[in-house]
């Protein structure tokens, strides 16, 4: 089944053209990374995916339901009530973590399940203590952000996405704010889930990360997908805008 | 004058003070909100009215605004406003106030990281939980420094009813004063303010202290 699907997209930032007709489908299950150079897109593709970005042309359907669709060549979103809905099917990790610094750890993950979900406080209090127990932090439920480290934080971030068990997880850089040191307990954490085969869409610079957990990479530039296939294919391209990209990271 | 009855006639000009410093409070903080809602709205002509309405608050003497709000409805309406005194006092000290609200509330809430509105709008929070659970918590800890020398020039500016003849702390003693040559009654009407202020600081401190478990 296609869980997301998004055809044609277009947007520009007043004379900037970012994306440049764009289509993405994400099955049940897959793991896609999408990489290439700064300013290529990638954020602006997924704060359009989670609609945090509105798009100037093209079409976004979440497991077939469809949140723009297309009437007389425009591109138009669904009413505020079923955006709602369809909104519940993902989630998105971003890359400087944004937590209530307000709440604690254990506050962060459940309040939304609770006030926004109404769901059962308990049964919500449960389930955040075992996504905690997974992420490993258990001792830390009651300590409040800033008193974490940075992949702490980040994979407090990750739990809070997974609380409202969205179907499609997005995830913007998520280890780029972080010290290298702290980089592979996020991707551990990362892998883990793409074990449990939870969809997932990763805007990352970590390449043998990407290499390794993905079905399906996407390598973007300048607005376009310049190629999109398994993670021998793309990183075995003869693409020349690839070969320079990853050329470039060699070097660093 | 013995000095009790001059304590017991500045002790009621004292509470009057307090009266006005309380109601003052009590109607300019929400009321900041709405103005500052206003100044901050997506609609040009709602922020750029209110605006207008906030830069003369601020821009003019606050005495010469309650003799506005004290004698427009006479010159305007020829009504009489004989019991008016006392709630124009109110509004006029409500209005200002607002004004300076708002101003810090929206210092405030541009302070706030745009993050925090993108991780909101991802978990699903509508707009008043998003305002009420994740902005405003952290708005009140921001603004809390600044508020707090509003309302200690607040205790002083209650003095400023004066101008409108109404007897609060500063005119009774001023009255005192003239009427017994004495500067008694002015040396314990700057120790009630200052004492007073020195409680309103610690209360402040308080809260600060409340909110300093996270940074
Ligand atoms: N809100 C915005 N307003 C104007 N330009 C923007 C905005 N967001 C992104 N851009 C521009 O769009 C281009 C693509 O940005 P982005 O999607 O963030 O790229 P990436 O994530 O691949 O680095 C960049 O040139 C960026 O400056
Ligand atoms: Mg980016």
């Amino acid at each position: 089944m296609l869980y997301l699907e998004m055809n044609n997209i277009k947007k520009s930032f007043g004379d900037l053209q970012v994306l440049k007709d764009i289509s993405l489908q994400v099955r049940e299950g897959e793991v896609i990374s999408i990489i290439g150079p700064s300013g290529s897109g990638k954020s602006t593709l997924l704060r359009i995916a989670t609609m945090l970005e509105t798009l100037d042309y093209g079409t976004i359907s979440y497991l077939g339901e469809e949140a723009v669709s297309l009437y007389d060549g425009e591109s138009v979103y669904a009413k505020p009530k079923k955006l709602k809905e369809i909104k519940k099917n993902f989630g998105l990790v971003f890359q400087n973590f944004n937590l209530f610094p307000h709440y604690t750890v254990l506050k962060n993950i459940t309040d939304a399940p609770i006030s926004v979900q109404k769901r059962n406080k308990k049964e919500v209090m449960k389930e955040a203590k075992e996504l905690l127990d997974k992420m490993g932090l258990s001792d830390k439920a009651d300590y409040y952000p800033c008193q974490l480290s940075g992949g702490q934080q980040q994979r407090v971030a990750i739990a809070r996405a997974l609380a409202l068990k969205p179907k499609v997880l997005f995830f913007d850089e998520p280890t780029s704010a972080l010290d290298p040191e702290l980089t592979g307990e996020v991707l551990k954490v990362i892998k883990s889930l793409a074990e449990q085969k939870m969809t997932m869409v990763i805007v990352t610079h970590e390449m043998s990360f990407a290499r390794n957990i993905s079905d399906r990479v996407i390598f973007m530039d300048k607005g376009v997908i310049a190629v999109e296939g398994s993670p021998e294919e793309v990183f075995n391209s003869s693409n020349e805008r690839m070969q320079e990209f990853l050329g470039k990271l060699n070097h660093e | 004058m013995s000095f009790e009855v001059m304590l017991e006639q500045l002790t009621s000009g004292m509470l009057k003070s307090m009266l006005i410093f309380f109601l003052t409070l009590i109607f300019s903080l929400p009321l900041g909100m709405v103005m500052c809602f206003g100044r901050m709205s997506k609609n040009k002509i709602i922020s750029g009215i209110t605006g207008f309405i906030i830069s003369i608050l601020r821009g003019t003497p606050l005495m010469l605004q309650l003799m506005v709000v004290y004698f427009f409805p006479y010159y305007l309406f020829g009504w009489s406003i004989g019991g008016w005194r006392y709630p124009a006092i109110i509004v006029g000290f409500s209005i200002n106030y607002a004004a300076y609200f708002a101003e810090i509330y929206r210092s405030g809430i541009e302070a706030i990281p745009k993050g925090q509105h993108e991780a909101s709008q991802i978990l699903l929070y509508s707009k008043p939980q998003e305002f009420f659970k994740i902005t405003l918590p952290q708005v009140i800890k921001i603004i809390l420094p600044a508020m707090t020398n509003e309302i200690i020039t607040l205790v002083k500016d209650t003095s400023l009813a004066f101008s409108i003849s109404y007897i609060e702390l500063f005119n009774m003693a001023q009255q005192i004063a003239a009427a017994n040559t004495t500067m008694i009654p002015f040396v314990v009407a700057a120790i009630f303010y200052y004492v007073f202020n020195l409680l309103v600081s610690v209360v402040m401190r308080c809260f600060e202290k409340k909110l300093s478990y996270y940074s």
